[in-house]
């Protein structure tokens, strides 16, 4: 099984390392005609409006949306999570919009507001998931088929809507898997 | 719950992680910052002078006044970076308390200490530094940079420093994970960095945080360049608000770092970009006029 992972900018390299350690094959993906035969695609933490323009101007946004319309598992971070949500506040950047959820961009504040912190997230296991957030978005507005996973100071941090699975946090930086192989349970 | 921890060192070096793969651009003004933004920059370094010319007037560089610092931070939602004085940590301690999102200790500032760097530990928020070689990398994430960039020859539009300070790390990391580790020490003491990071870089392959190319580039090749070199990402300076189409060529960069390996993507966005910056060559600049040569 390989899983494309979009390479436009930020870190790629790490959910690439993240699936490696559990024995996926992670490609980098560039461009749509690399899409093909990968059976789930993740979208990383880096600067939404950098790769949503990216993702525009090599035509990757269609063909994306397009798979993941059709079933195609999609798992982004952070920016990943903005780039999937159907309205940005405050932003008309482009995004695949396709989770019923209406994200704020940097909602915990600046670099010096990014934080670390145990998180309860009970699709994971009774386990606390150790969180880093980064300039983090979350979740104002959900609405379903779309539905909360987890919270922090009652704002949704963790979302799944079918096929797709969003985090405003970074599992791609710290050692734990869950989430990743949560991830990898929605394709079998 | 358990509280959440803000200034750690993983959040400070993961600010760095998520800007891999991108270019952070060297912006004076709101209007300038916007551009980048609209271009696909990853983050802005926001300067009363790009370093060309910072280079031209002479004199004394500080700070940026906080007044235009404010102003480009309003103006986009990306991280916005400033620079601080080597060794001035009150320029820091006020970077910091407007709120941006990285601090660059830089030599294209005057020095205002010839001895020792900040003490970037003591802050929440992250610091990158330049680099020439392995050990001055080591040292500054010694004293707690969570992101290194070469030096390059600043305001310059002259790749060949950059070239050549990317090339000395890359070779000096290759030797490190060849060496037994009875020799690390030794190592560690000749090119004068702490002996726990040379055991790290030895074990990882690569430098503890993330390395980005610095100090010259001008073209979307050169970014190319520097990415197949192994940086990390890119900033670009002077090279594109001193360019005759700051926009197209700011576009053109951005994509020519995703597509770094990519001749016929480089090929197509390098077409019709107007006037580079004008270049200087190295040899013409005094050697006490180097930037490069500012810190240790």
């Amino acid at each position: 099984m390989r899983i494309g992972v979009l390479a436009m900018q930020g870190a790629f390299r790490e959910h690439i390392q993240s699936l490696e350690a559990l024995g996926v094959q992670g490609v980098e993906i560039r461009h749509a005609n690399q899409l093909e035969g990968i059976a789930g695609l993740i979208i990383p933490g880096g600067e939404s409006t950098t790769i949503g323009k990216l993702m525009v101007e090599f035509n990757l946004l269609e063909p994306v949306r397009h798979l993941a319309e059709g079933g195609l598992p999609v798992f982004g971070t952070c920016a990943g999570m903005v780039l999937l949500a159907r309205e940005i506040t405050g932003s008309d950047q482009p995004r695949l919009g396709l989770m019923n959820a209406r994200v704020q961009r940097n909602a915990f504040g600046r670099q010096v507001d990014s934080f670390e912190v145990d998180l309860e997230i009970p699709a994971l296991g009774a386990e606390p998931f150790h969180a880093v957030f980064i300039r983090a978005p979350y979740i104002e507005e959900i609405e379903p088929p779309a539905e909360a996973l987890a919270t922090f100071k009652d704002k949704i941090v963790m979302a799944r809507q079918g096929n797709i699975l969003a985090t405003a946090f970074h599992p791609e930086l710290t050692e734990d898997l869950r989430v990743h192989r949560y991830f990898l349970e929605m394709i079998k | 719950m358990a509280a959440a921890e803000v200034g750690t060192w993983t959040v400070k070096k993961g600010l760095a992680e998520m800007l891999k793969g991108g270019v952070i651009m060297d912006v004076t003004t709101p209007e300038q910052a916007k551009i980048a933004e609209e271009a696909g920059a990853c983050a802005v370094m926001a300067l009363e002078r790009v370093p060309a010319d910072i280079r031209a007037a002479g004199g004394v560089a500080r700070m940026a006044d906080p007044t235009v610092i404010l102003r480009i931070m309003d103006a986009v939602t990306i991280p916005v970076m400033a620079k601080a004085r080597i060794g001035h940590f009150v320029e820091a301690q006020i970077l910091e308390a407007l709120g941006v999102d990285y601090i660059d200790e830089s030599e294209v500032l005057t020095p205002a200490d010839e001895d020792f760097h900040i003490n970037k530990h003591e802050f929440k928020v992250p610091f990158v530094c330049g680099a020439r070689n392995l050990g001055e990398a080591l040292r500054r994430i010694g004293e707690g940079a969570a992101m290194i960039r070469t030096k390059g020859e600043p305001g310059t539009g002259n790749v060949v420093e950059a070239v050549r300070h990317m090339r000395r790390v890359m070779s000096e990391i290759r030797r490190v994970q060849n060496l037994p580790d009875e020799e690390l020490m030794t190592f560690a003491k000749e090119i004068q960095a702490p002996y726990e990071l040379v055991k790290q870089v030895k074990e990882l392959g690569r430098l503890p945080v993330v390395n980005f190319a610095a100090g010259g580039i001008a073209t979307p090749a050169d970014a190319a360049l520097m990415m197949q070199l192994g940086a990390d990402g890119i900033f670009v300076g002077s090279g594109i608000f001193k360019s005759s189409d700051p926009r197209k060529r700011a576009r053109a960069i951005v994509a020519a770092t995703t597509h770094f390996r990519e001749p016929e993507v480089l090929a197509e966005v390098s077409r019709d970009l107007g006037e580079a910056m004008p270049g200087l060559e190295i040899a013409t600049i005094k050697p006490e006029e180097r930037m490069q040569e500012r810190g240790w």
